[in-house]
């Protein structure tokens, strides 16, 4: 009996946790169906008018103007940003793990202590020389110049690193009888057993991407190469009339993660949890 | 042929691996680094770069605007670690001890706000947060029978919007760390404390607790960081990086205002090294007292 009324309770707390977690979110998917000038004239709230509801904004971000176009040419961006950062990030941090992991050589532990060290430096502190940098090397409005700096990044490498150690050394000998080649092996033998870590990190890495906005911001110049967070934060201007695309528009973009949180969510939670994994 | 079979070699093969980390921890990581603390010693104006030695950093002594924001900054720090270590650990706990019904549902729905970048959430919670008496908070204080108020043109409530968005953010995906942390203590513990009589209560602050550190430490590490490093959060609820009296200011702010607004990258870098030292230092003696340098074989 008092374990039920402790089950009860507990689970009203989250109920309540849900509901404020949901709240937000609510009233900006109500919003969105409400006037945009409105929403920044009166501010955010739950009105519960059903009747005042209208399709008028989803239909305008999807009309195909040049408001609608310009949307779409961000959101393109950003899903072509991610892509390229996946795809490469995933690579390359999973072959310096596999170097870093199974194999003993002299550098080793060095490499791996300036792996953690990369971590004690937040990225707000090289943004200014980073910024330079690029200006210097004329990688300003490229995809390159936002992507190039985070391709090793640490805590992908940490996550790799720490799965790969888990294999047993005796595949890559069998392997290597079998007359495979040293990058054979990483390739056809220990990649499609570390699966599981890519699929983790493949959302990790993606969730960074998508949600990126104050280095692509400093990179990003011209409207047409933004991604959605920097394009959506320059319709917020005083002086805009785009309100309508940045509500609804702003709703629209959590839908791709949202997806591939509801497909993939256990590897969402190995992923998040990367860094945490005792090393 | 010879180049083939060397670069195949089992000797070389470790390097050919790590060699994109090098090359990238050196171009993006270190150059940068020294860049930045070579850059803290000098005036740099376009075409004039002018040795000053210490002189940015004399300036920042008496600079009283980065002084609030490294206030706000530490404040906010703070009390992210405050509300965002203790809660979750309890929140994660509960669902641990299955006492939680439909907690599946509830962990999916707590990552949510995980997923949404700060350019929206910033923006929900600035609305949400607005100054008018139909903002939702300020609805709220109406039916607490209180006066609408301009939230974010008064310190401290500034920083209650702040830091509800914080917890909104964070509380899920620490709960989360705090979950896979638990995961690794031995249930048995728990059957045994049962077997002995133990509360609910006791068994989290007697097992749960003590042994959940690395995870707590680990949080600890990022979430000062994470604290003293927030930019963003601020930046999308003035709209901007100006605010009032800079109740919004932070560090990061402040070296954004001086270096990408104003073009000082002298100054601007001078102030993102005392960040850096700041975060090392709070880190640095948090590890010593928790014990995290210590041989491992406890």
């Amino acid at each position: 009996m008092k374990k039920r009324i402790i089950s009860v309770v507990c689970t009203a707390v989250f109920a309540v946790i849900g509901f404020f977690v949901i709240f937000p979110v609510f009233a900006g998917l109500l919003a969105s169906f409400r006037p945009g000038r409105e929403l920044i004239r009166r501010g955010l709230n739950v009105d519960l008018d059903f009747s005042t509801l209208s399709l008028s904004n989803w239909a305008y971000l999807f009309s195909g103007n040049a408001d609608s176009r310009r949307y779409f040419t961000w959101f393109g961006n950003s899903l072509q940003l991610t892509l390229i950062t996946v795809v490469l990030t995933l690579f390359i941090c999973f072959f310096v793990a596999y170097g870093l992991s199974m194999y003993q050589f002299r550098l080793r532990n060095l490499l791996f202590f300036l792996v953690i060290a990369t971590m004690m430096v937040p990225f707000e502190i090289l943004m200014l020389p980073l910024y330079r940098q690029m200006i210097a090397m004329r990688l300003i409005n490229t995809t390159a110049g936002v992507v190039l700096p985070g391709l090793t990044g640490a805590a992908t490498i940490f996550f790799f690193r720490q799965y790969l150690t888990g294999i047993p050394k005796d595949l890559l000998d069998a392997g290597r009888i079998d007359g495979a080649t040293e990058y054979g092996i990483a390739v056809r033998i220990v990649m499609p057993i570390a699966k599981p870590a890519f699929s983790a990190m493949a959302i990790l890495v993606s969730l960074g991407a998508w949600n990126a906005m104050l280095w692509p911001m400093l990179i990003f110049r011209e409207s047409r190469k933004f991604t959605l967070t920097i394009g959506l934060n320059t319709l917020l201007t005083p002086y805009g009339n785009n309100y309508d695309v940045l509500i609804a528009g702003s709703m629209f973009a959590m839908i791709p993660l949202f997806i591939v949180f509801l497909c993939f969510q256990r590897y969402f939670i190995d992923g998040l949890t990367a860094g945490a994994i005792k090393g | 042929m010879k180049i083939k079979s060397f670069l195949y070699s089992k000797k070389v093969a470790p390097y050919v691996f790590v060699v994109p980390f090098i090359l990238s921890l050196l171009v993006f990581w270190a150059y940068p680094l020294f860049s930045t603390i070579q850059m803290s010693f000098q005036s740099i104006l376009p075409g004039q770069i002018e040795w000053v030695g210490l002189a940015n950093y004399q300036r920042l002594l008496r600079d009283t605007v980065f002084h609030t924001a490294i206030s706000n900054s530490l404040r906010y720090m703070f009390w992210t670690l405050v509300l965002l270590i203790p809660f979750p650990m309890i929140f994660a706990a509960m669902v641990d001890s299955r006492l939680v019904k439909a907690s599946g549902f509830w962990k999916a729905l707590m990552y949510l706000p995980a997923l949404t970048s700060v350019v929206i959430s910033g923006t929900l919670f600035r609305l949400l947060f607005a100054e008018m008496p139909t903002g939702q908070m300020n609805i709220l204080m109406q039916w607490l029978g209180q006066a609408p108020v301009a939230w974010l043109k008064d310190d401290t409530l500034a920083l209650m919007a702040l830091l509800s968005l914080a917890c909104w953010r964070w509380t899920g995906v620490n709960m989360l760390y705090f979950m896979a942390g638990m995961k690794n203590i031995d249930h048995d513990l728990y059957e045994a404390a049962d077997i002995d009589g133990a509360t609910g209560l006791q068994k989290f602050l007697r097992i749960t607790v003590p042994l959940l550190k690395p995870t707590t430490v680990y949080v600890l590490t990022i979430s000062v960081y994470a604290g003293l490093a927030m930019f963003l959060e601020s930046f999308m609820l003035w709209g901007g990086n100006n605010s009032p009296m800079n109740i919004g200011l932070t560090i990061v702010g402040y070296l954004y205002r001086r270096g990408i607004e104003r073009n000082e990258f002298g100054y601007a870098s001078a102030v993102g090294l005392v960040l850096l030292v700041i975060a090392l230092i709070i880190n640095i003696t948090q590890l010593i007292i928790n014990g995290s340098f210590k041989k491992e074989g406890k």
